[in-house]
């Protein structure tokens, strides 16, 4: 594997990348227990975007892990997750918003930063076409959001340490939308958000 | 009050027949019950404020407020900018799953075989996906706004190990689940099979809907006191309505 690029994302700073398809994409947790938002869309037809329920549905199992497939809004598969060393990931605990975290914390915490505003920024800098329409249920890399027998679901602390990794193969020309999550309502990124390291790979 | 809801007058009332789709408009205290006529039911279901439809049914922001990973009775189903959409005021069911999507076309041939119209004519068999894009389209939405809906009478377990077991027979015949419009809602719906129905026949079952006039949730509602969140995704849309023709407050 060749290093084609490689970013920091500063802790709660937007990030918006196009891989080709065969290009591996390593999401590395640098200083551990961060959690990294991720949306996906199809990067030559933006209205097919990532589906967190069909890939949940597709693998019949709510944790994605490496051998995961992550599967398009047309169920095609946009990218599978090579590498892991953390383990779990999750895929239904959503992204931070303003209007969100006015509901889960307290109505005074509106204009505290939130992945949604990084979302929007990185995505109508790179597309004006693009809105909060086009945002789905995304993927939250490093986060630990454990689903009980019972249906309970609840916001835990992280699982990743320092160094910790995902690697992501490309199966179709992507556009990774990030945001290095600005949480500090919830143990998410350990109430201390730090930057990650995005590393773009292909094959020699 | 939702107790004395059966008493209320019903304003519309219908059958959708099996795998088909529909769309109503259930304006704020109003409140659309859904009845499995048959058992086993599965009604995929999306919902949108109605003067707003980029305000729409938020599956993540749903779950992690109410610390739930599905939904039954004293749930509220909550959009992406905060606001109670439909309360769940009554269930007779326990469980109604939120995490798993819908069927596509391939997917219903691939468990049921192929069944076009031109052979069964209006026996064929319709899917989720293509019934929430045709009611989306006939609002003026589009598949951008496809988003992880709920299938109510659907049961899925999660197991330790994060892996999914879809409960047969979870909804027996006559269960009801009542919704209460907390804002003016565009409800889209449709009793497509469940996508990890596990049976080998396309169901049969009608799901009837009628819609009646409850009154909004007050302050001592089930729905609203079952945990600050709602509270506040309550007074989210209450602010709504804070202008006369409602307009973003909050």
């Amino acid at each position: 594997m060749n290093i084609v690029r490689s970013s920091t994302i500063r802790a709660g700073a937007p990030f918006l990348a196009r891989i080709e398809k065969g290009q591996r994409c390593r999401i590395v947790d640098t200083e551990g227990n961060e959690a990294v938002d991720a949306f996906f869309f199809n990067a030559d037809d933006p209205l097919e975007r990532y589906s967190a329920v069909d890939t949940i549905r597709a693998q019949r199992n709510v944790y994605l892990t490496k051998g995961s497939v992550l599967l398009s809004t047309e169920n095609r598969p946009m990218l599978t997750i090579v590498e892991d060393t953390v383990g779990r990931h999750d895929t239904l605990g959503g992204a931070c918003a303003s209007e969100s975290n006015t509901v889960r914390y307290a109505h005074d915490r509106k204009f505290m930063h939130n992945c949604r505003d990084n979302f929007l920024h990185a995505l109508l800098a790179w597309s004006d076409g693009l809105t909060k329409r086009d945002i789905g249920a995304n993927v939250n890399f490093f986060m630990n959001v454990p689903v009980t027998q019972a249906g309970g679901l609840s916001f835990e602390d992280g699982i990743s340490g320092p160094g910790e990794y995902v690697e992501l193969r490309a199966e179709m020309n992507v556009l990774v939308l990030i945001s290095n999550c600005p949480q500090l309502n919830n143990p998410c990124s350990g109430f201390d958000p730090t930057p990650v390291e995005f590393v773009v790979m292909e094959e020699d | 009050m939702n107790e004395s809801a059966t008493a209320e007058p019903v304003v519309l009332e219908d059958r959708l027949p099996p795998g088909c789709h529909h769309a109503l408009v259930v304006r704020r205290g109003y409140t659309l019950r859904l009845t499995d006529l048959q058992g086993g039911a599965n009604v995929g279901l999306l919902a949108f404020n109605f003067d707003d439809r980029t305000d729409r049914y938020n599956m993540a922001d749903t779950l992690k407020a109410q610390h739930t990973a599905m939904l039954k009775a004293g749930n509220i189903l909550m959009s992406d900018m905060g606001r109670a959409l439909l309360s769940i005021t009554r269930d007779d069911c326990g469980w109604h799953d939120a995490i798993c999507g819908t069927t596509d076309a391939a997917m219903v041939a691939a468990q049921y075989g192929e069944r076009d119209f031109q052979d069964a004519r209006n026996d064929y068999y319709r899917n989720g996906r293509d019934g929430f894009l045709i009611e989306l389209g006939r609002w003026g939405l589009s598949r951008r706004d496809l988003v992880p809906n709920v299938n109510f009478f659907s049961k899925v377990v999660t197991g330790g190990d994060g892996a999914l077991t879809f409960i047969e027979a979870h909804s027996a015949a006559g269960d009801c689940v009542d919704l209460r419009a907390e804002l003016n809602c565009l409800v889209v719906f449709n009793s497509a099979p469940h996508p990890l129905s596990p049976a080998t026949t396309y169901p049969t079952g009608e799901v009837a809907f009628s819609v009646r006039w409850t009154g909004p949730g007050g302050p001592d509602d089930a729905c609203r006191t079952s945990c600050p969140e709602n509270g506040r995704a309550f007074e989210n849309s209450e602010a709504w309505f804070a202008q006369p023709e409602g307009g973003p407050v909050r």
